[in-house]
């Protein structure tokens, strides 16, 4: 099996709010908007990403791959919508960090091997993070590193990162005897 | 030391000896696993393409649910319906189909979630199972296509808060205003990633409808499910559903452990309302009353059961909606519509100038029913009005009963 890196590093995008601070609650529907709910071929999904989010429409134009998004608190609250997370993978998004996520968004992400980091601080520190910032994250220790400077995440759990390093959920499934 | 809820249910449907404190990552069987109209082609499309061909794990316990677009109003929903049919059939898996009405209500009556059970489905709201004591949950369609074919899945054990409802509900309030001061007390994140188990003397006088009413809401608190510890009247029509006697409710114990206690005090408690944005932002009825009201929609997994349209049969018996508004009404399931039907109900509503509509989410997703326009106020007793959700316009969320009186004077008002 190959391994996956567990240490990547992209240019930061910080969603910020119209008011310029972190954005919280950023719902499915803001992320992938019901309107695209018909779609399901993943390669079509990337252009719709975050379009309605009051600031980011134009976001799948101005997202590269290897891009990593910063988010407030609850991210991905709302709907099951995988689409959600799948625009994402369709941009190339290397990882999403955020102060906390939506439940379902946080299984969705895992299962798809999409990176999804934790960082419960995040609100505080909000200010020390901009768009177009380079950082470097350790998914096995929950390091964040930007310039000189290093900020505690959560680390991957168990689960995740096997599912992270087998592809997706049904890859890894594969490779338990149990199930 | 004792467990919650949900450590009961979770260490009933593990392996044995698995640890089930909070935290822990377990692997859960599944009573039942379903997926509704849309999302469920995305699963047929995940299936066939990790399993091809091979059978489901059970055929008696995988279940399509069509709700979200029934019947469908455009080729894309009609395609995806027609594709898990298909599929639906070669499996030999049961379909509630278009004509059922909304698959968590349609699970609960037809007794395939019950006390102390596990349900999963491609819909975010299923925790409103905790209505009846089960553990439901919404995942996306990969997670679905997984447990159809294994019928298990991992899941993290969520630490439980408990939340004390003290003081008791007083008409015109109703379980929605409970929610409502609930939701206001907790906010959007107030349970996030947590379960929650409801308690106090209003909760427990709650009849079906009102803790469907309460547990789907939990979602719009962040959390992964709130259980409402069964009653009585709640085990008998469980054990009528199923038709299984011997069925017994799951309780914590006395000893359980509870991350945070949060007692919620409705002593006094006024009509509540959810203003835009977000269902959290939760203020008295009165001071937002006086408002130009365009339409008004009565349905959804929030508040769509028979009772709720009888309280609102009550107000409006012998009036009609204000002109200019337009009233819409969306029963939760066929069996709602047939209770509606006999009790004349249904004949009160459409003498008082309401659309009735078929079973259904109705407006909730981009449905057909109730999607507004640039400008447009809607009330609606559904479950979120995030921006954008029901189309351009501003859409605050109250009980059947404030609804019911928006509708009849064309303006936000409180009931009395
Ligand atoms: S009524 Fe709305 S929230 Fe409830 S199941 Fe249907 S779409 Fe989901």
């Amino acid at each position: 099996m190959t391994t996956k890196p567990t240490t990547i590093t992209g240019r930061l995008w910080v969603l910020t709010d119209p008011d310029g601070h972190l954005y919280d609650d950023i719902d499915t529907d803001m992320i992938f908007h019901n309107r695209y709910l018909h779609i399901t071929d993943i390669s079509q999904m990337g252009q719709y990403a975050l379009d309605n989010l009051a600031g980011w429409e134009d976001f799948a134009q101005k997202a590269r791959p290897g891009d990593i998004i910063m988010a407030g608190r609850n991210f991905g609250a709302g709907s099951s919508r995988q689409q959600a997370v799948d625009c994402f993978r369709a941009l190339g998004i290397a990882a999403i960090v955020a102060a906390s996520f939506g439940a379902i968004y946080k299984r969705n992400a895992i299962n798809s091997g999409l990176p999804i980091v934790t960082m419960p601080g995040l609100t505080a520190l909000a200010d020390r993070f901009h768009s177009g910032d380079e950082v470097t994250i350790d998914f096995a220790t929950g390091l964040i590193t930007l310039g000189d400077a290093t900020f505690q995440a959560q680390p991957f759990s168990q689960v995740q990162m096997d599912i992270y390093q087998a592809g997706d959920l049904f890859a890894y499934g594969q490779t338990l005897e149990e199930v | 030391m004792g467990q919650t809820i949900i450590q009961k249910i979770f260490q009933a449907h593990s392996p044995a000896g698995t640890d089930v404190s909070p935290g822990s990552i377990i692997w859960l069987d599944l009573d039942v696993r379903t997926a509704r109209d849309f999302a469920g082609a995305n699963v047929v499309q995940n299936y066939r393409t990790h399993y091809g061909d091979a059978p489901v794990a059970d055929k008696d316990k995988t279940f399509f649910t069509f709700d979200l677009v029934v019947p469908a109003k455009n080729i894309p929903y009609a395609n995806n319906q027609q594709i898990c049919r298909i599929w639906a059939r070669e499996q030999g898996v049961k379909v509630y189909d278009v004509d059922a009405g909304i698959g968590s209500h349609v699970a609960i009556e037809e007794g395939l979630a019950y006390p102390g059970s596990t349900f999963v489905g491609t819909d975010s709201h299923l925790n409103i199972l905790g209505a009846v004591g089960a553990f439901g949950q919404g995942m996306g369609d990969k997670d679905i296509a997984f447990t159809f074919k294994t019928g298990k899945t991992w899941f993290e054990v969520p630490p439980t808060m408990r939340v004390i409802v003290k003081g008791k509900i007083e008409y015109p309030c109703t379980a929605r205003d409970l929610t409502l001061a609930v939701l206001r007390q907790l906010g959007s994140k107030g349970a996030l990633g947590r379960a929650i188990e409801f308690y106090g003397p209003a909760v427990e006088e709650l009849d079906l409808a009102g803790r469907i009413t309460l547990a789907s809401q939990v979602t719009e608190m962040g959390g992964i499910i709130g259980f409402i510890p069964p009653s009585e009247e709640i085990v008998a029509y469980a054990r009528q559903r199923t038709g299984r006697d011997d069925l017994e409710p799951v309780y914590a114990d006395p000893d359980a452990e509870y991350i945070e206690t949060v007692e919620v005090d409705i002593t006094g408690l006024e009509p509540l309302i959810a203003c835009p944005p977000s269902p959290a932002n939760v203020m008295p009825v009165r001071e937002v009353a006086g408002r130009r009201v365009d339409s008004v929609f009565f349905g959804s997994c929030t508040n769509g059961r028979f009772e709720d349209f009888a309280a609102v049969a009550e107000v409006v018996k012998g009036k009609h909606v204000a002109s200019g508004v337009m009233a819409s009404v969306v029963p939760a399931t066929r069996t709602v519509f047939e209770q509606m039907l006999r009790s004349g109900v249904l004949e009160t509503l459409f003498e008082a100038g309401f659309i009735i509509s078929n079973p259904g989410c109705g407006g909730c997703a981009s449905g057909h029913i109730g999607m507004t326009g640039k400008g447009q106020v809607q009330i609606s007793t559904s479950n979120r009005n995030f921006p954008g959700k029901q189309g351009a316009g501003e859409t605050y969320l109250a009980s059947p009963v404030t609804a019911a009186w928006c509708a009849l004077t064309g303006e936000i008002s409180a009931p009395v």
